[in-house]
């Protein structure tokens, strides 16, 4: 790892790979005739640009995993759409289009012990991967692909690798493994989920340093998903903050993180603990917790919880406000720190 | 008998502990000692497999087949813990020490609302009429946080973090002098996480008994335990004073722990984490268990086995300070 595989600023002229549209997915709760719905997220509007590292990050049951299953297609959107380079996913029809986007978008898992078939070797998921997604390989050709898949995600020497059992593996490589079966599709962007969340820490910073070279040189974005915003610092350019289903802010990671706008921003970024901060121990203890979001009204979802909130607040869903350059946030009490011109003065200062 | 003043609450010595497999035992903890004194808080960190649970499990008595205690001492309150039967450990349980494991949700009774639980537990270790033990049970569930209306919930009515307060509430029960928790908070949120932590700190300041805490996450508990003890491979490689331990890591596993994690402080840096993953404990490596990994190795770390040398306060486990 170099300094030159740390995070960079998307080129300019960077193409959007993928985007969503007021993606909505709702479960339903109970028998067939139930009228709960469990909202798992609502109108999610996503972008990701080429070589871009986009994390997304929120407690459990805040939506990001369900975000990763609609793009990947798991999931069927319960309003609102995908869009691949501007097509719209649901217009794929065709066995070989609804192969050709899960080759360019496919995803990493969080568990690298379940992932993997313990009753093949190594070679099995990458050779299966590539006679699929690669029918222009020869039988050497995906043999040599092979080998070099391995070599990328820093598994050497590469043909001792292929021909192990994922017991003869460490967590850190059998993840490394989930890497190269997603790399045989030649993806354009990896839907990551949690895939460090199990490893050890010791080899946990192995696998973002992986990501990061991935994405200089294979030019590959990723969607990642965590719950840990140090890890989402590391390797990611932009941060998307989820609360309850929503995306309560957005932004570049060090302007998110230098200037938290969501009082929910906030709140997390409080309780991260690091051993770098000064000793500070604040007597007031947080205690309640996300919400259960079933047949919600209108209202911002973090309002039972948020110290600033106002009467607005439970009238009228916040939508994502520019508050500062390529910064957003979905709170009708943050202040904007772009030049006020049509900014009214807002109540309470955050 | 019993303790004097001066002496540690709770004193381990050489503790080695056996798993008996069909391919001969496996040593999960090498020659540990530690100490713990009245109302400290000791955080001990490891990788998964480093035999930090089989340590707590040990010190409380709870090993199960096919793990043993081969040799080693455990004292608490002067009592001998390593040769007592079930009969006198049951006495000390709960009343003078108690445990918080890791998953709540399978620690509890599913089928029992809380109230029962806490009734059952209590009522095995001390006789209480029914009245004062529902005063009891409201006042441990205000003292962590909880409405004491969920005294009538199942656990499965609760969120994770409500569940894990709920276990530190009938841990807490009979006000004993050390309470020992096992990753505790690993299944909660960040946010759900520092609540709980807070609420232990300030627990522990109010009743003043001391606390055992393992974790695998070394940020954790930085800002809470007064000592940490690091541990590799089934050994202590380096125990010392927390801010001592975090300012000034000694041995190099430490060290490789600290450059593992990023922060959301500080200027954004390249880590490089620790080469190649811990050994398997049926076949240790020889001579220093971290010697394959570790950056400054040198030829005497594979013959022979280092003892622990003193840096200030720390004890660490290494032949660079040797001298």
């Amino acid at each position: 790892m170099t300094v030159a595989d740390l995070p960079l600023r998307p080129r300019e002229d960077a193409r959007e790979l993928l985007r969503t549209v007021d993606l909505t997915k709702h479960f339903r709760l109970g028998g067939f005739l139930s009228s709960r719905y469990l909202h798992g997220v609502d109108g999610i509007n996503l972008s990701i640009h080429e070589d871009e590292i986009v994390a997304l990050v929120g407690e459990s049951g805040s939506g990001k995993s369900t975000i990763a299953r609609l793009i990947a297609g798991v999931y069927k959107p319960t309003a609102g759409d995908v869009l691949h380079r501007g097509q719209s996913v649901k217009g794929l029809r065709s066995r070989r289009e609804v192969l050709e986007y899960r080759g360019r978008v496919p995803m990493v898992f969080q568990d690298p012990y379940g992932s993997l078939s313990p009753v093949y070797q190594v070679s099995h998921g990458i050779m299966r991967a590539l006679k699929l997604h690669r029918p222009d390989l020869s039988r050497r050709g995906r043999q040599d692909e092979a080998e070099r898949l391995l070599e990328a995600v820093g598994l050497v020497p590469a043909r001792d690798f292929l021909s192990k059992y994922p017991y003869q593996l460490s967590g850190g490589q059998r993840q490394r493994i989930g890497f190269a079966q997603a790399l045989a599709c030649r993806p354009e962007l990896i839907l990551a989920d949690e895939p460090v969340s199990m490893l050890d820490v010791s080899v946990r910073i192995g696998v973002l340093n992986l990501m990061a070279t991935l994405r200089r040189r294979e030019r590959i974005s990723f969607l990642y998903i965590t719950h840990d915003i140090a890890s989402a610092r590391y390797v990611a350019d932009r941060l998307v903050v989820m609360y309850a289903g929503h995306v309560a802010e957005s932004g570049p990671v060090e302007d998110v993180l230098a200037h938290p706008k969501h009082p929910y921003t906030q709140l997390l970024l409080s309780a991260v603990p690091d051993p770098r901060a000064p000793i500070s121990l604040p007597e007031k203890t947080e205690v309640q917790e996300p919400p259960r979001v079933i047949n919600p009204g209108e209202g911002c979802r973090f309002r039972a919880r948020c110290p600033y909130a106002i009467e607005e607040c439970s009238r009228v869903t916040p939508l994502l406000r520019l508050l500062r350059p390529e910064h957003e946030a979905a709170c009708h009490v943050a202040t904007s720190d772009m030049d006020d011109r049509h900014e009214v003065a807002k109540p309470a200062h955050i | 008998m019993i303790a004097t003043s001066t002496r540690p609450l709770l004193q381990v010595k050489d503790l080695c502990v056996d798993y008996l497999t069909d391919r001969g035992p496996v040593r999960a903890v090498d020659r540990v000692s530690l100490e713990v004194n009245k109302g400290e808080f000791l955080g001990i960190v490891g990788e998964s497999g480093c035999g930090k649970s089989t340590l707590l499990f040990a010190i409380a008595r709870l090993l199960s087949a096919p793990a043993e205690i081969s040799s080693g001492e455990v004292w608490f309150t002067g009592h001998d813990m390593v040769s007592m039967d079930e009969d006198e450990l049951r006495h000390l349980r709960w009343r003078d020490y108690s445990v918080v494991m890791q998953s709540a949700m399978n620690a509890l009774n599913p089928v029992m609302t809380i109230a029962e639980q806490l009734a059952d537990a209590v009522g095995a270790h001390q006789r209480m009429p029914p009245s004062q033990l529902r005063a009891r049970s409201k006042e441990l569930m205000r003292l962590v946080g909880i409405d004491p209306e969920h005294l009538h919930s199942y656990p499965h009515q609760l969120s994770g973090g409500m569940r894990q307060r709920a276990m530190i509430a009938m841990a807490l029960a009979l006000t004993p002098d050390l309470v020992i928790m096992d990753e505790p908070t690993s299944a909660l949120d960040v946010v759900a996480q520092r609540s709980l932590m807070l609420k232990i700190k300030q627990l522990q300041r109010e009743f003043g008994f001391a606390t055992i805490f393992v974790t695998h996450d070394m940020s954790l508990v930085s800002h809470f335990s007064d000592r940490l003890a690091v541990m590799y491979a089934g050994q202590v490689v380096e125990i010392g004073p927390t801010r001592d331990v975090f300012a000034a890591p000694k041995h190099p596993y430490t060290v490789g722990l600290m450059r593992s994690f990023p922060s959301i402080s500080g200027p954004r840096q390249p880590l490089a984490g620790i080469a190649g993953s811990p050994p398997d404990l049926g076949h240790p490596p020889s001579g220093c268990r971290f010697h394959p990994r570790c950056p400054q190795v040198f030829e005497r770390c594979s013959k022979e086995e280092p003892d622990f040398y003193t840096r200030e306060q720390d004890l660490v486990r290494c032949f660079l300070f040797d001298r």
